[in-house]
């Protein structure tokens, strides 16, 4: 794509894990049989009227602090009127002016640099109903009938929207990663891609590297997955400069991702597309956000993602490590405590980045199910630091922890992994392995020093492991007099 | 001796307490009235005879064992068909919610039923409550009882008439721009719009949710306010109720005026008001005046806007709120090729002319390019009004005018046109976009023999000091006609 630049923005739905939906008593969908979370509220039935969540407030109002908003005072609520069978009163409510959320931010760090994303606006509303398009591709329009379910209906949704200020598919994936996290950090939803309980959408448009003006954009929808939003990306990228290397000019329209082929297809077109009609919902008073209430919640907020991982780094983590750390706040807790407690950040970073969480995929566990105590690894730290485990047996003992087996030095004791560092043993062992090689003790008092790692070989096997390798070296040395 | 189906609340509530007649026996008499006035009237659209008499009868039980609930324990009332009735048909007189019966209760009919209320049948109204005559019920037309040559006024006709021959001791209704006081003016009955949020409106089907208040019908003053005690007060399924307690309406009916400032609104006294209507308001605050009151001349310069401010807003927030009814969940279902189709095809057939119309001119109201234009104005106008209201009621105590410009006109009248419709809630309007409080009592009969009502305007949460007013003007005018189809030539053939 060279003399080309793509101009990118992001707007992201979650949904809120309240215990009950936005406006009615509701119990937020866990699964249920469909439409048995409903009532006459989410149901859209003649004479309902909609209450807000106190809860859902909360929660976008954490998100909003979290990614560095203006929250407003007075925030007020719109009907978005549009037709569409699994939205039950055929508008939804939503905000349009006076977000409760405004003019935020999100720094993040791509190939070692530092890039801020603005953010537009954070604004709560209602989720729809699911359809179940039965006899067609998946599309309304050929469906020989078509299922509702209005057990979503009605959950807290809380939309971001960035300015465009991505500039590349990578960093809107890391952009989509980082507000993963920190959504997840602050407890308020689950944010899974898969299930729908995060959703993107991207706006792209390209133009010429060095110009200013924005190109003719493009909206993409269904990205199932953070790969998946930076593959759309990617493509709707080629596409729209192919567009435009060959003479023709892009269309503004709704594209959807098809994961499968890989490429996005145009579902409509700026034309056919709905004038909303907002105005501003009558059944429900502006939304009163005091100051009080503010600061509560802002004090409430937990480690955000970026000043975890700045601690993480401080402790000694690398840049990697940190961000695998962060991702899952369990890990990062208990690496915090054995650093603290004295184990060495790069031996228990590695352990807990690697060797556990590659347990926990094998066992199809989650890692906070898995995890040591922190007893445990400061225990197994200390004996690779004493030199009584070599970093091959540290990670067999980790294993047998990890299975059950008990603590790291039983489990070492019980497997015989504890290495020999006493040094009469061993000069024994080296005695017995020397006098065995007279022809090589000769070669390396001749000045070869190769063949010291063929005897350092003999007197571990003749250990059965066991020995320091080091120790080992170091005897031969003085006793062959290299 | 006199039916029981003609005796107020207070009388009949009194004659339950000392054992004179039961409750089932007051709703024979009013169900026995309705048997012979309904073939003609055609005030209610459904008569809930089996639930009637088990409310009726439960009252009975209580009273016998010493458990009376309240004044309205055992009163008979009716309901207008756009409130929801768990269990009892609810069509809003349309024919996309024909056979539809919802599985709740509105606040207000749940509030009715714990005070012991005895309900006996949902009433007629122009079809989703968008009328002033109660023609546009996809039902047929509700008859005015003084003549039934001509309409009961709207959209809670059916309430006002049912109520007037007494085959209800009152009713509630909703007032979304005059549709509980026009017709209980024309009805010659007492009519009255609570504060916005006074009164929750859960359970409603929502016309326009700014304006729509409920509100109670009666043959008193006293009556209006023992139901709408009732029924005020928070709730907690409408976000817009007012959390304060109710003011204490009830206790103000025999203060008196004396000392109380008046204004007659200007603006309402004349281009457009019939004469003679003007000359019994003239009498009905003449009298205020020899009662102690002072009276005054108002202006509300804005007020001129207020129908064109209502035709936009109360159609803009109509489009929005009758989308639901697409044929997916509930009510009527035309099939299409396609769920839209269907859906066009529902609401094309499902709703009346004069509902297309609205959601038509709200829909375009609220459209890109010309919100500013229309919706946005409407709000400014809004908030004037609004301000002209309050710098009036820093001089007056209460505002009145002629509830309505007219008597009953007759039946097709004005069906045709309908802009002289509109017109017919140039006074009323006002008060619903300035979200106050207002009342009509009749005061007095045209010489066609058919009833006028006054209008008795009050700041928002002022019931007070509305039904002070109100229950002087209803014993200045000591109305004491009764409607030609409740006489008894009619009863007794
Ligand atoms: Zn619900």
């Amino acid at each position: 794509m060279t003399g080309w630049e793509a101009v990118i923005g992001i707007e992201t739905h979650v949904e809120l894990q309240t215990r009950s939906k936005m406006f009615c008593g509701c119990r937020v969908d866990v699964g249920d049989e469909p439409n048995t979370a409903v009532c006459p509220v989410c149901l859209g039935l003649p004479g309902a009227l909609p209450v807000p969540n106190r809860a859902a407030i909360e929660g976008i109002v954490k998100i909003a602090t979290a990614l560095g908003c203006v929250v407003n005072e007075r925030s007020l609520f719109y009907r978005k009127n549009y037709f569409y069978p699994d939205l039950p009163k055929n508008y939804q409510i939503s905000q349009y002016t006076y977000p409760v959320g405004e003019h935020g931010r999100l720094v993040l760090h791509v190939d070692g640099e530092e890039l801020a994303v603005g953010i537009t606006r954070v604004h709560m509303e209602e989720d729809t109903g699911k359809s179940l398009h039965v006899g067609s591709g998946g599309r309304i329009q050929e469906a020989e009938h078509t299922l509702l379910d209005f057990n979503r209906s009605g959950v807290p949704l809380v939309e971001i929207v960035t300015e465009p200020d991505l500039r590349t598919p990578e960093q809107a994936r890391a952009y989509g990663a980082e507000l993963q996290r920190i959504v997840r950090t602050l407890g308020v939803s689950d944010a899974r891609l898969e299930e729908g309980s995060m959703r993107f959408d991207a706006n792209v448009s390209v133009r010429r590297s060095g110009t200013s003006e924005l190109g003719v954009r493009t909206e993409i929808k269904n990205m199932n997955s953070l790969r998946s939003l930076q593959r759309a990306i990617a493509f709707e990228i080629g596409r729209q400069v192919e567009v435009l290397e060959a003479g023709g000019s892009v269309v503004q329209e709704t594209r959807h991702w098809n994961e499968a082929e890989g490429r996005t297809v145009a579902m409509r077109s700026k034309e056919e597309s709905e004038d909303y009609r907002y105005f501003q919902e009558p059944d429900l008073l502006p939304l009163e956000i005091d100051e009080a209430w503010r600061q509560r919640i802002a004090a409430s907020l937990p480690r955000l993602p970026a000043a975890r991982r700045a601690e993480l780094v401080a402790l000694g983590a690398d840049d990697r490590t940190a961000t695998l750390l962060v991702d899952t706040p369990v890990l990062a807790d208990r690496f915090e405590a054995a650093v603290s407690r004295g184990a060495p950040a790069r031996t228990v970073g590695s352990w807990l980045t690697g060797e556990i969480v590659a347990y926990a995929r094998s066992v199809g566990a989650d890692v906070e199910e898995v995890v040591p105590a922190v007893e445990d690894l400061v225990e197994l730290a200390g004996m690779v630091e004493a030199a009584e485990l070599s970093a091959t047996a540290a990670k067999q003992v980790l294993a047998g922890v990890l299975a059950g087996e008990g603590t790291p030095r039983g489990v070492a004791e019980a497997r015989d992994l504890l290495q020999i560092s006493d040094e009469g043993a061993l000069e024994e062992a080296v005695a017995a392995v020397l006098a065995d090689h007279p022809d090589v003790v000769e070669q390396i008092r001749a000045g070869e020093t190769k063949p010291i790692g063929f005897l350092v070989g003999r007197v571990m096997r003749a250990t059965g492991g066991k020995a320091d390798p080091r120790k080992v070296q170091e005897i031969i040395r003085r006793e062959a007099g290299a | 001796m006199t039916d029981l189906a003609d005796l107020t609340i207070s009388e009949a509530s009194r004659g339950l307490d000392d054992g004179r007649f039961s409750a089932r026996e007051l709703l024979e008499a009013v169900l026995r009235r309705a048997t012979v006035t309904e073939a003609q009237l055609h005030g209610y659209l459904t008569i809930d005879r089996e639930g009637a008499f088990a409310a009726a009868d439960a009252a009975d039980r209580r009273r016998a064992a010493g458990g009376r609930r309240g004044p309205l324990d055992g009163i008979p009332i009716a309901l207008k068909d756009n409130l929801c009735t768990r269990g009892v048909e609810t069509t809003c007189a349309s024919q996309i919610l024909a056979g539809y019966v919802p599985p709740y209760d509105a606040t207000v009919v749940a509030r009715l039923r714990e005070a012991g209320a005895v309900a006996v049948g949902k009433t007629n109204l122009d079809e989703f409550a968008m009328g002033s005559s109660t023609e546009n019920s996809a039902y047929g037309p509700t008859r005015n009882p003084w003549d039934p040559e001509r309409v009961p006024g709207g959209s809670s006709g059916g309430s006002a008439a049912v109520v007037a021959v007494g085959s209800a001791f009152a009713a509630l209704g909703s007032d979304t721009g005059g549709s509980i006081r026009q017709p209980a003016a024309l009805c010659g009955i007492v009519g009255m719009k609570p504060t916005y949020g006074l009164v929750s409106r859960y359970g409603l089907v929502a016309f326009a949710s700014s304006l729509d208040q409920i509100g109670p019908l009666a043959r008193t003053v006293e009556d209006a306010a023992t139901v709408l005690a009732a029924v005020a007060g928070w709730d907690p399924h409408d976000a817009t109720s007012h959390p304060e307690e109710p003011p204490a309406f009830h206790r103000s009916l025999e203060r008196g005026v004396e000392g109380l400032r008046i204004g007659v609104v200007a603006e309402l006294m004349g281009a457009g008001i019939d004469p003679e209507v003007l000359a019994e308001t003239r009498a009905a605050v003449d009298r205020l005046a020899a009662a102690g009151a002072e009276v005054v001349e108002v202006g509300l310069p804005s007020v001129d806007y207020a129908l064109s401010a209502y035709y936009l807003i109360a159609p803009a927030e109509c489009s929005s709120n009758l989308a639901r009814f697409d044929g997916v969940r509930y009510g009527l279902r035309v099939e299409g090729g396609t769920a839209e189709e269907m859906m066009a095809r529902t609401r094309a057939e499902g709703f009346g002319a004069e509902v297309i119309r609205r959601i038509l001119l709200g829909t375009y109201a609220l459209s890109a390019g010309y919100y500013e234009a229309f919706y946005g104005q409407a709000q400014k106008v809004r908030t004037l009004i609004r301000r002209d209201f309050a710098a009036a009621y820093e001089t007056v105590d209460v505002l009145v005018s002629p509830t309505s410009p007219t008597t009953a006109f007759r039946l097709g009248e004005r069906a045709s046109d309908p802009l002289a419709m509109y017109y017919s809630d140039v006074c009323t309007i006002p008060s619903n976009l300035a979200g106050d409080p207002a009342i009509s009592v009749p005061i007095g009969l045209d010489s066609r023999g058919l009833p006028i009502g006054l209008q008795i305007m009050a700041p928002a949460l002022g019931e007070e000091v509305l039904f002070q007013v109100a229950a002087e003007v209803e014993r200045g005018a000591g109305f004491a006609a009764r409607p030609r189809l409740a006489s008894s030539e009619v009863m007794e053939p």
